[in-house]
């Protein structure tokens, strides 16, 4: 292979990657703009992932899948919603319970009704979003340098990636340009001020983690019915951390949050290409290098040295309404 | 008017409120088993049984529990400054490291009790030096230290992955693990604490560890409660501005208790790589770390109450182990579900029955 080859391959895998943690630190975003905290997001998706192969497996439909992910996601939401809302509980504690319940659960569970060491049966091509060719893709596969580039790297994805990259600026436009996203940013900085204005601060944190919910729920099912065509125990295997690194390494901006994923699937990417090859002068570089960067170069932006990142203000706060 | 003020006697507080959300849990995690389609109440009935049945299944509780002593108290020293280090688990791995090495230098030339005040502190110093970057963090950068210590839970287990596959590894051999430790760098069993009791250990690895476990106990119970410190400890952990006007300094309190709260999780690593399996393995600390937030919240951060908290997880644990022995379709991820829902109605929920108790104790007192 020539080294333009190897690049489209890992821009192609980089993308495939970036998937589950774009969707995933779109969903912390929502949470945390609203200053609910969301640590949870890792079993969320595990959840989602468990949900979603397994209605899959019994009703053969991909978006019957898509529905049940969603809809187990949200329900963890809500119960992260009730601890940490209604009964201002705190945040941190109810998201690490709800990492522990969700990968319980999904491994008895999963051993429980299909005996096959947590792994649920393997779907066949309709029940998973299989790869979609973008029209003119064969037009353009001769023209030089573009052509492979569409034709491996934008073409040839599956729905649930499209509406990866179709969710931030999406995201942006709800944060930014409607009536609840400046609700819900405000509520993050400062709920007293909402309060103040006549606005539930409860009913708008419930649909930030409702939101949230939602979508975890689609990078859940992305893992489980789309990248791969069964559930595995702990597949989600630390992507929700990682897409909390990157929310936080996009101080918390829809668009960065993209570049950020981007960056960290590229990471992953290329600790996958390189496995077991060896660079000149350097020699093999060790994958756990690669896997400890995206955290490693999160700690260093928050050590002050890549600019400031701010959280928002009210971020981890139960909101007390009487005194 | 809000019932969050109403002041409880201190036995709803710490032993009735408690009870009634394990107690649900409990209900919930029945629920799971009975939805698989086994009976709950032979459930717990096996679990007691492997247990506390013989003195094989205790002595496996008890070792469980010494670990989950020593994070819960790490877990616990933090809180009590009001910061959450969710990092137990990364500084128990690296404290590993720390009593590893030292085991692997002495074993050759000291008995164990030589080796082991060395492997103590090491593992208590690796431990602390992993809490260091995300103390200073906290303390002069304002990162929220549950975000680092999270962070520097991956980073731990991706370095010691990379030292125990490329560096300490015995040559020639397959498995990522360190060679055995001789008979100076074990810590020996506690076979004849078991006989007085007249329990047979069997190859339960209940050992020394459990002890240091006690004496850090009362360690952190006089550092708390005791010393001017744990006085600055407490303040910071009950307001932060107090604290200043006060003139305890945030970044110096932060530091210590952090680094006090790493070194309690690194010393846990004495328990599982010098008790038990007398070499350093990959994911040894299995889980510990995290189960050591759930002790910790059980045992409202009180030395006594993590100790009672630990022994519950451990029965939890062991009893788990026999559980998925003898019910195939149980498997020992119920443990985690387990833990999880304790997290979730001991730590996050723990207010949810507070108000209807308060009402009922309202009616009571006033009748």
């Amino acid at each position: 292979m020539d080294s333009f080859d190897i690049l489209v391959s890992i821009l192609g895998s980089t993308i495939r990657l970036s998937v589950p943690l774009i969707f995933t630190a779109l969903a912390g975003l929502f949470s945390e703009r609203s200053g609910i905290f969301d640590i949870g997001l890792e079993g969320k998706m595990l959840a989602a992932a468990f949900a979603s192969a397994t209605a899959a497996h019994v009703s053969g439909s991909a978006l019957v899948g898509l529905g049940c992910g969603i809809g187990v996601s949200i329900a963890f939401s809500l119960v992260h919603g009730f601890a940490s809302i209604t009964n201002r509980g705190n945040q941190i504690v109810s998201g690490v319970a709800i990492n522990f319940v969700a990968a319980g659960l999904t491994a008895v569970l999963g051993q429980a009704w299909f005996r096959q060491g947590g792994r649920t049966p393997q779907l066949p091509g309709e029940a998973r979003f299989g790869p979609i060719t973008l029209p003119g893709t064969d037009m353009m596969r001769d023209v030089p340098v573009i052509g492979p580039l569409y034709a491996n790297v934008i073409s040839g994805n599956n729905l649930l990636t499209y509406l990866a990259f179709l969710a931030v600026p999406l995201s942006w436009w709800v944060l930014y340009r409607t009536r609840f996203g400046l609700r819900l940013r405000a509520v993050g900085e400062n709920p007293g001020a909402v309060d103040t204005a006549g606005i539930s601060v409860t009913w708008l944190r419930y649909r930030a983690v409702i939101v949230a919910g939602f979508l975890c729920g689609f990078s859940g099912t992305y893992l489980a019915i789309a990248q791969s065509a069964a559930f595995i125990n702990n597949m989600s295997a630390g992507k929700g951390y990682i897409a909390l690194a990157a929310l936080i390494f996009a101080k918390w901006k829809p668009v960065p949050v993209m570049f950020a994923c981007l960056l960290f699937g590229f990471l992953d990417a290329l600790a996958n290409f390189m496995q077991g090859k060896s660079v000149p002068l350097i020699g093999e570089v060790p994958v756990q290098i690669f896997q400890a960067l995206p955290y490693v170069l999160t700690c260093i932006l928050l050590a002050g040295l890549i600019g400031a990142a701010n959280p928002p203000k009210a971020g981890g706060v139960p909101y007390v309404k009487e005194r | 008017m809000s019932t969050a003020s109403v002041p409880l006697p201190n036995w709803i507080n710490y032993a009735l409120l408690p009870v009634v959300n394990l107690t649900l849990a409990f209900l919930i995690s029945g629920l799971v088993v009975w939805i698989i389609g086994e009976s709950p109440y032979d459930a717990l009935k096996l679990m007691l049984q492997g247990a506390l049945g013989r003195g094989e299944g205790i002595g496996f509780t008890l070792y469980y529990a010494t670990n989950f002593i020593f994070t819960g108290l790490s877990v616990a020293v933090a809180i009590h400054a009001g910061l959450f280090n969710i990092g137990s688990e990364g500084q128990a791995y690296v404290g590993g490291l720390g009593a590893a090495l030292v085991a692997l230098a002495f074993d050759h030339y000291v008995p164990w009790y030589v080796t082991m005040p060395f492997a103590v502190i090491a593992a208590a110093v690796f431990g602390a030096g992993w809490a260091l970057i995300p103390a200073w963090l906290q303390a002069k950068r304002g990162s929220h230290i549950v975000i680092t210590t999270i962070m520097f839970n991956f980073i731990g287990a991706a370095l010691m992955v990379y030292l125990l596959v490329n560096v300490l590894i015995v040559p020639g051999k397959m498995a990522p693990e360190t060679r055995t430790f001789l008979e100076g760098g074990q810590l020996p069993k506690l076979d004849w604490l078991m006989a007085l009791f007249g329990l047979k250990l069997g190859p339960a690895p209940f050992n020394v560890s459990f002890l240091i476990a006690l004496v850090m106990c009362v360690v952190v119970w006089v550092l708390i409660w005791r010393t001017r410190f744990g006085y600055e400890v407490r303040t910071l952990g009950l307001s932060r501005s107090a604290a200043g006007y006060a003139g305890i300094s945030y970044v110096r309190t932060v530091m210590i208790i952090m680094l006090i709260s790493g070194g309690l999780a690194g010393m846990m690593a004495l328990n599982p790589v010098m008790g038990a399996s007398a070499r350093l393995q990959v994911e040894f600390v299995g889980g510990a770390g995290f189960v050591g937030i759930a002790v910790s919240l059980m045992g409202r951060n009180h030395p006594l109450g993590i100790v009672l908290a630990a022994i519950l997880f451990g029965i939890l644990y062991q009893g788990g182990a026999e559980l998925s022995f003898e019910m195939p379709t149980i498997t020992r991820d119920m443990i985690v579900v387990i833990q999880g829902l304790v997290i979730l109605f001991a730590g996050a929920l723990e207010y949810m029955f507070r108000p209807a108790i308060v009402r009922i104790y309202q009616q009571l007192v006033r009748a």
